[in-house]
């Protein structure tokens, strides 16, 4: 299983921080699809997928245990 | 205080600052950030800064090492402040010393540039008629877009 969060506008959409998905040895772009069909509206191809706090590839593949976040545009500063 | 930290309270200038200083360093720049109250045309409110903490940590001090790989002999603090936030209230700082000032001018806007693009914190303005995280799908109250 998969720990997702959720920050900022995506958060709001999702109406949750975080969750765990019971899902293994899946690619960012399958999680990022995941969220898509799940939440509608969530743009996902605005969206980056940090994993264990370091941005990653669409290609990347992400294991159990693995912590991710939807990291939409960020506006710091 | 942390070098590279997001943190929930005011931000105390001279902290940074002092922490920068030392013996070899003949400038010290600091940025603040601020709220303002006007931009394009639309009144804020306030605004609300949200951050993913550790990794937005971990970006602030990746930043720092690029700082110190191009102007070497560069100290560095990177601050952020995260909830909600009022009128001119500091909302960044970044602090650098260096041996002459040059350095320390053009390393501390590389500083706030790199932030802007790849630190996860983000920012929800709020107006009288209503409120949007900004980001990439930025538009503007009464204009559509």
């Amino acid at each position: 299983m998969i720990k997702v969060n959720y920050f900022a506008r995506l958060r709001e959409l999702t109406g949750k921080s975080n969750e765990t998905l019971e899902k293994d040895n899946i690619t960012v772009q399958d999680l990022l699809d995941w969220a898509e069909e799940t939440y509608p509206g969530f743009g996902k191809d605005t969206i980056h997928v940090a994993v264990n706090e370091e941005y990653a590839l669409k290609e990347d593949v992400i294991q159990s245990g693995d912590i991710c976040a939807f990291i939409p545009p960020v506006s710091g500063g | 205080m942390k070098a590279f930290e997001i943190v929930d309270t005011p931000i105390e200038i001279q902290k940074y600052s002092d922490y920068v200083l030392h013996a070899g360093a003949g400038a010290v720049t600091i940025f603040t950030g601020n709220v303002r109250e006007w931009t394009h045309g639309v009144r804020t409110l306030y605004l609300s800064y949200e951050a993913y903490i550790p990794m937005a940590e971990k970006k602030l001090a990746e930043i720092g090492a690029e700082m110190e790989s191009k102007w070497p002999g560069v100290k560095v603090a990177i601050v952020h402040r995260v909830g909600e936030l009022q009128i001119s209230d500091i909302a960044v700082l970044i602090a650098v010393s260096s041996a002459h000032r040059k350095a320390a001018y053009e390393a501390n806007e590389y500083a706030i540039e790199r932030l802007k693009e790849v630190v996860p914190i983000w920012k929800k303005e709020i107006w009288e008629d209503g409120e949007e995280w900004i980001g990439g799908q930025k538009k503007y109250p009464n204009e559509g877009r």
